[in-house]
């Protein structure tokens, strides 16, 4: 079979990498999107807490802060384009002693130098103004207007699919094993035997970074998973908060928050551990208790009982502290973007107009389009719409009026939508539509999503998995003989 | 948008709903019943074992044959309109009219109004993410109920070592399906000290068939990462658990028959006031919630563990909803009822006192033999010995006219119900 050529392709299809291909997709040049999961946005960007951080938390000498910031303006105009769920809400750092009111003084001089716009200290009742629910042990805090909240993986997915408008190929199932440069030309080859050939090379392996690096023959590092348990509440939960709450810092992480969603339910969390494991995504109860104990400190009327589902990511986390986003020194035509944790999500659509210069100045022509079309087109969603509206739709398509997902309210044509689209996973229909995200987690749709999956792509019930390979849900049919 | 009005409407169609518009019909009103599934009958069609009906028909029928004794009639009425297919987005209640929004691919967008409501959208199983078992998210963890439909109505097997967390009906029930699948059951784990299920369902499904029950055991921690590949298991001392006799069982499957909640959802948004202990609307004498003309029956009230009590509950609110659209809300004073001693919570929460009164209540002890006692005003009016006394089995308390004396003019007093 012939190997497919390409000027780039990026490795990596989570928010960085996605980012990259969405703004290399609007010029003149080929590009393809590796990713090793079945479906995008499945590593570390699924369980991402969602947050677009107001730039306050990092020194401006940083490139870090430097993109985090320049991400964060960009969010409006992606949203517009993308119509992924966004809103900026604010975000509040609260204090509960004057030596934390130290440290929030300090988030605010540090805030002022990096620019963060309307960004403010506040005493005990301007914050329980803003925020009610706070403990009123509270003492003071810091409140900047532009942080906000976005649900990150359908920001991934409108990312992608952006780009494949645009021309950008998208190889899932693509896990890079091996790599070979001849005369300028890489070829990538996958553990699932695929190849790709490219004279570019981007490096967004997120958690894998440095295996991919060593197999590109560049820089030589390491990445240390550090692992976050996050827990979900349901909608109408009695702590939903109007802003995203952070604690006073702490020395290495930004501490554990309470996050309302832009979907209206709400997360406590992530705690912050350093582990070996990367694929060690387990939830634990210590953990469980430390983060509701921190989270119950600051609004207290956060229950235990309006737990939905429970859920660890982990962040991959470089030595030095700062992002790794350069043209590789060791290997030709390699850039790396590497060791992105926070505030990566934020600054993600940053690091692709970063990485795009990165590849002009290391050679790469870059022509603009003429028919990039920067937007995708918004597809209802039952819950979104007035009666009148969602009557109009379904007399047009009537799959709008099977309510699959009663907890979501999630429609049989978007369940159909998502399919087509090329997310033929259960997780890949509750993360692009929320079927079986809600309260029930799934005990009442999943079933009718098994079936619709069945049905869109003909495959067998027993061939359709929860997130790819090893996932299968059920294992045989009642009569016939049970495969292994 | 089509409007169309009727006297009641029936939000659910299992084993409450039908037996309540089934009720309200016979009396001559006009009903619509809905229910989001395509066919009659609810959950009852993937409870394809016997032992319903006992109570209600004086026979053993299996979860279809129950549901068939209903559904036949229901589609013969020409009183009903049975909307299958369709979801009730939204109710409101404006004065004596409330309106309902409900979709379906068939019926499009329509607004139903009608005089009276039966809330009757039973319940949901808790699941891993309420009791936030600790360990990985792999595939292979399913709730009792979801297995059961996969099994009965789809024909699948989910796994073929399985482990069943939690002794609730379901879980006893799927234990026996499950092996008769062809599969392995492994263990019943089980945090109190006493199963969740009806004693008939432990003999039946477990003894019979050698399966081990793990009291006052929890499932501390589930491994796997892309499917479910063990379980960890951890005795509770004096209720801790106690890590260092924690043993590991290999598996596929994990079974959740950890307990239901009451789907209240639209109750809850329509303004519907709901009580803490049932999960359920608090409900007068006639089954009557905080909205008047707004009834609810079967499990979206409160948990029953026998179908047959969750229709003869519906076939009474039934009459109560009739009774309304005849008279609208009764002046005669009820007084309430409180949960006493030992007892969780008692259903409904008011009554009559110049009527006969149905009780439901939940122990919260185990007790071999006891004495319900029903007092007013601190003095006894009714008292009953009661064998085999578990918090999984429902208890019934009948309180007559003779047993609380009418003092005229004045307010009823309280009733409390405490198990002695």
């Amino acid at each position: 079979m012939k190997i497919p050529v390409y000027d780039v392709a990026i490795i990596g299809a989570g928010c960085v990498g996605a980012s990259i291909a969405r703004r290399l997709s609007a010029y003149q040049v080929d590009v393809a999107l590796l990713e090793k999961c079945v479906d995008v946005g499945f590593g570390v960007s699924k369980a991402n807490s969602g947050i677009i951080h107001a730039g306050f938390h990092h020194p401006v000498t940083s490139l870090k802060a430097r993109l985090e910031i320049r991400g964060n303006l960009m969010f409006d105009q992606l949203h517009h384009e993308l119509n992924f769920p966004f809103k900026r809400v604010g975000i509040l750092v609260v204090a509960f002693s004057y030596e934390q009111m130290k440290a929030v003084e300090q988030l605010y001089e540090q805030g002022v130098r990096n620019g963060v716009p309307l960004i403010e200290v506040c005493g005990r009742d301007r914050l329980l103004l803003l925020e009610p629910k706070l403990n009123p042990d509270v003492v003071g805090g810091l409140y900047a207007p532009t942080g906000g909240i976005i649900e990150p993986y359908r920001y991934v997915f409108a990312l992608v699919e952006s780009a494949m408008r645009n021309g950008v190929a998208l190889h899932t199932d693509f896990q890079v094993a091996k790599a070979d440069c001849k005369r300028g030309m890489y070829t990538l080859r996958s553990t699932q035997g695929d190849a790709v050939r490219a004279r570019y090379i981007v490096n967004a392996a997120g958690l894998y970074a440095d295996e991919v690096s060593r197999l590109l023959g560049a820089e030589s590092f390491t990445i240390t998973p550090r692992k976050g348990e996050e827990f979900l509440l349901e909608r109408s939960a009695a702590g939903f908060p109007n802003h995203v709450i952070f604690p006073a810092p702490g020395r290495h992480t930004k501490g554990m928050l309470v996050i309302p969603t832009v979907e209206g339910t709400m997360m406590i969390g992530p705690t912050a551990e350093e582990i070996e494991d990367k694929e060690d995504r387990e939830t634990t109860a210590d953990n469980l208790d430390k983060v509701f104990a921190s989270a119950m400190h600051m609004v207290p009327v956060i229950s235990r009982r309006e737990i939905i589902t429970s859920f660890a990511g982990l962040r991959p986390v470089m030595e030095g502290n700062d992002f790794f986003i350069d043209v590789s020194a060791e290997a030709p035509h390699v850039i790396q973007a590497a060791g992105i944790q926070s505030p990566g999500l934020t600054a993600s659509p940053a690091i692709g107009e970063y990485v795009k210069d990165l590849l002009k100045r290391n050679g790469l022509t870059l022509t603009e389009k003429t028919h990039f079309d920067p937007s995708i087109p918004a597809t209802p969603k039952v819950r979104e719409l007035t009666p009148e509206a969602l009557a109009g739709l379904v007399r047009e398509d009537p799959r709008y009026g099977h309510i699959v997902c009663r907890c979501e309210a999630v429609s049989e044509a978007e369940v159909v939508e998502a399919i087509r689209k090329g997310h033929a996973t259960l997780d890949g229909i509750k993360f692009y539509t929320r079927a079986g995200m809600g309260r029930c987690q799934g005990g009442f749709c999943s079933y009718r999503v098994l079936k619709i999956l069945a049905r869109e792509t003909g495959l067998p019930i027993e061939a359709i998995t929860k997130r790819g390979d090893g996932s299968r849900i059920v294992i045989g049919r009642i009569g016939a003989r049970t495969q292994e | 948008m089509e409007e169309r009005a009727y006297d009641a409407a029936v939000i659910g169609a299992g084993a409450a709903g039908m037996a309540a518009a089934l009720r309200i019909a016979a009396a001559g009103c006009r009903v619509a019943l809905i229910d989001r599934e395509d066919h009659l009958g609810g959950i009852l069609l993937q409870c394809i074992h016997n032992g319903f009906g006992l109570h209600r028909f004086n026979e053993e029928l299996t979860g279809p044959e129950f549901a068939e004794r209903f559904s036949g009639q229901l589609v013969d009425s020409d009183r009903i309109d049975v909307l299958l297919n369709t979801t009730v987005l939204e109710m409101q209640s404006e004065g004596p009219t409330k309106s309902l929004l409900v979709c379906g691919p068939d019926c499009g967008v329509l607004k139903l109004t009608a005089r009276a409501v039966v809330l009757a959208m039973g319940c949901r199983e808790r699941n891993r993410g309420n009791l936030g078992i600790p360990g990985t998210r792999p595939a292979g963890i399913f709730t009792a109920g979801l297995a059961q439909r996969l099994v009965n109505i789809e024909g699948y097997i989910p796994g073929k070592r399985v482990v069943i967390v939690g002794s609730g009906d379901i879980g006893l029930i799927m234990a026996r399906r499950m092996r008769w699948v062809g599969a392995e059951v492994l263990a019943v784990v089980e945090i109190l000290p006493h199963p969740s299920g009806i004693t008939r369902n432990i003999v039946q499904c477990l003894n019979d068939f050698n399966i081990p029950l793990y009291l006052s055991h929890i499932v501390s921690r589930i491994v796997g990462r892309d499917r479910v590949e063990a379980v960890e298991i951890t005795p509770l001392e004096a209720g801790r658990p106690d890590p260092d006799k924690t043993f590991r069982l290999d598996c596929d499957t994990i079974l959740l028959s950890v307990g239901l909640i009451p789907e209240n959802e639209l109750s809850k948004a329509a303004g519907v006031q709901l009580d803490a202990d049932t999960g359920g609307p608090r409900v007068d004498a006639r089954l009557m919630t905080s909205i008047d003309g707004v009834f609810a029956c079967g499990n979206v009230l409160h948990v029953h563990d026998l179908v047959d009590w969750a229709s003869a509950e519906a076939t009474r609110c039934g009459d109560y909803v009739v009774a309304y659209l005849r008279d609208g809300v009764s002046a005669r004073p009820q007084g309430r009822v409180l949960p006493g001693a030992n007892v969780k919570y008692v259903v409904p929460h008011r009554y009559l006192p110049d009527a006969e009164n149905q009780f439901s209540l939940r122990a919260l002890i185990v007790k071999d033999i006891g004495t319900i006692t029903v007092k007013r005003d601190g003095k006894l009016v009714k008292r009953r010995t009661l064998r085999h006394i578990r918090p999984a089995e429902m208890i019934h308390v009948k309180v007559r006219p003779a047993d609380v004396p009418v003092v005229e003019g004045a307010d009823p007093e309280p009733l409390e119900i405490a198990i002695e």
